[in-house]
């Protein structure tokens, strides 16, 4: 089973995040990196399906960003990723299609049975890319996925919706993108690690569409300011009542 | 002027509120770009027709009915191609969806069939320059994008609850369409919709959410939180991941980072002591009340209003006086 995954270098959240001079990215100034949380069980899903293949076939990682991402390509090798591929952009357009235009271009004639995506990228937040490139390469898809067994040639997953799941059956090769509760990722071993770095990881400049979307201005969120505490036990109650009924007018 | 056509999201037959909200945006966008018409697509078994007057009540003018067994269910392969086959026709200027599950699916595909833009999860919007404008959160919910979409026909899809369905209401017309594809040959197959929580209100519905935390203790506690929520009467449950990943709570409970995002009018904190993860997914709520022992629990920063105490002595109690409240208002 030939398993592709596509992965993001994203900052880590829990940074506090500054607005670029030009208005329109956050400051990278400071910002530590890893891998989208969603990607890292796209990894895992991949491993485990190649596992139960008894280890026939491959696992290859997929990224496009800068070339720092190689750090996050070979922390999927050291996952126990077979090889990896950075397609090289400077920076990512905000364009989801830009984007998938490009991992198209590379998986197309890559004879994949599956590819794998995480289901949201937590920097962009698109949400997009994955069924787009199924789109493009014209393969099934099917979002969001938390359950997920394969037989042969055919694949059956539960994916998740607001308070409630689907029950989706679908032919390989297909395109899937991984929600959490799949799975759970495994940690790098001293020994993946040390042989992450002998696998073969081959950059190249990525092909990258027109983008029809940009961003004009970024901004931080105002600050919620700290509210009042009304209390310290249930006799606090009746004045938190009134101030649903009178000041939120939630009640 | 442009024409807008909206996808209407149904789920087992029922039409569904992010519908009226869609049509509420794609009404607001018509109007923006000098009153172009809205139409609906509206898909489904045969008898979903009957489903079109909300549609036309909250500003389509037309509805364009799908009817055909095929879409009994959520059909992405039969409903991308439809929707790319009538957005392409050149007679509409925007394509508007739900930022759901179902909309997060779909809209995508359709975009890339066209080789059109697409903004997703739009939390607001304008037309500038007959061009959209709108407002899309960026890092886990940390940053504020103004993303601007180039062509024709643009796509975006609208974040649940950003906007409340508003009443526009127009004469009911319906047009009844046929699937661009053969509904039957879609590869991609659901052949079962689980609906968790019967007869309760979804978490991105609910204009009030009460969630649970780890200091409930224990999973049969939550039966505190369904009591406030079945107080206020149109309330869902949600819970943090700690939660969810003890098994507590369905994982499609789950708000924040990982889970859901939702934005109700009121959200109450129960026991959660508000790690990074689930402020993302909470913190566009309108107002926000925290019952935390802990009085340097994160929550009380973004909370409106709090109460540091045993949520069980203050949850019971806020229960009571919301029935109170409710039974004299």
């Amino acid at each position: 089973m030939k398993i592709a995954v596509c992965i993001k270098r994203v900052p880590v959240m829990e940074t506090k995040f500054a607005i670029a001079a030009d208005g329109t990215r956050v400051d990278d100034a400071g910002l530590k990196y890893d891998v989208n949380d969603f990607d890292l069980w796209a990894i895992e899903a991949g491993l485990q399906l190649k596992e139960k293949n008894n280890n026939v076939g491959e696992v290859v990682a997929i990224s496009l960003g800068p070339d720092a991402a190689q750090e996050q390509i070979r922390k999927a090798l050291a996952m126990g990723a077979d090889r990896g591929i950075l397609l090289q952009a400077g920076s990512t357009p905000a364009d989801g299609l830009a984007v998938a235009r490009a991992l198209a271009a590379e998986l197309k004639d890559g004879g994949y049975d599956l590819i794998l995506f995480g289901r949201i990228a937590i920097d962009s937040m698109n949400q997009m890319t994955g069924p787009m490139v199924a789109e493009l390469l014209d393969l099934p898809c099917v979002t969001n996925v938390f359950r997920l067994d394969i037989t042969g040639t055919t694949g059956r997953a539960e994916r998740a919706l607001e308070g409630a799941s689907e029950v989706v059956e679908f032919p390989l090769p297909a395109l899937l993108t991984i929600d959490d509760g799949l799975n759970k990722e495994r940690l790098p071993s001293l020994k993946g690690i040390m042989a992450a770095k002998k696998k073969p990881l081959e950059v190249k400049p990525a092909q990258l569409g027109e983008a029809r979307v940009a961003v004009q201005k970024m901004v931080l969120p105002p600050e919620r300011a700290a509210g009042r505490i009304l209390g310290d036990s249930a006799a606090a109650v009746p004045e938190l009542v009134k101030l649903l009924q009178t000041e939120a007018k939630v009640l | 002027m442009a024409n807008v056509l909206v996808f209407a999201e149904v789920r087992g037959g029922e039409l569904r509120k992010v519908a009226l909200e869609a049509v509420t945006a794609a009404r607001q966008l018509a109007d923006l770009s000098g009153g172009g018409s809205v139409h609906a697509v509206l898909a489904g078994a045969p008898g979903i027709g009957a489903k079109a007057e909300a549609l036309a009540q909250h500003g389509a003018d037309s509805v364009l009915v799908l009817e055909h067994p095929g879409f009994a269910q959520y059909n992405p392969e039969a409903l991308a191609a439809t929707l790319a086959q009538r957005l392409g026709s050149g007679n509409y200027g925007f394509g508007v969806f739900s930022a759901t599950a179902q909309g997060r699916d779909l809209s995508p595909r359709v975009a890339a069939k066209l080789g059109v833009g697409l903004a997703p999860d739009l939390t607001g919007f304008a037309v500038e320059g007959g061009q959209v404008v709108g407002q899309h959160f960026n890092m886990n919910g940390k940053t504020i994008a103004t993303l601007a979409l180039s062509g024709s026909p643009a796509l975006l899809s609208v974040r649940p609850s950003a906007l409340q369905p508003v009443v526009a209401a127009r004469p009911l017309v319906t047009e009844a369409i046929t699937s661009a594809t053969d509904p039957s040959a879609s590869r991609v197959k659901v052949v079962e919709l689980k609906q968790g929580n019967t007869g309760k209100i979804d978490l991105n519905d609910a204009p009030v959410i009460v969630a649970g935390g780890r200091g409930l203790k224990a999973a049969e506690n939550f039966k505190l939180c369904e009591d406030l929520a079945d107080a206020f009467g149109n309330a869902a449950v949600g819970a943090t991941r700690a939660v969810t990943d003890e098994g507590w709570r369905p994982h499609s409970d789950q708000i924040g980072q990982t889970g859901r995002n939702v934005s109700p009018n009121l959200y109450i904190a129960v026991g959660i002591s508000g790690a990074i993860q689930h402020l993302a997914g909470m913190r566009t709520s309108k107002t926000i009340v925290a019952i935390n022992k802990d009085k340097d629990a994160p929550i009380f920063k973004i909370a409106d209003y709090g109460i540091v105490g045993d949520v069980f002595d203050v949850v019971p109690a806020l229960t009571a006086a919301v029935k109170a409240a409710r039974a004299q208002g």
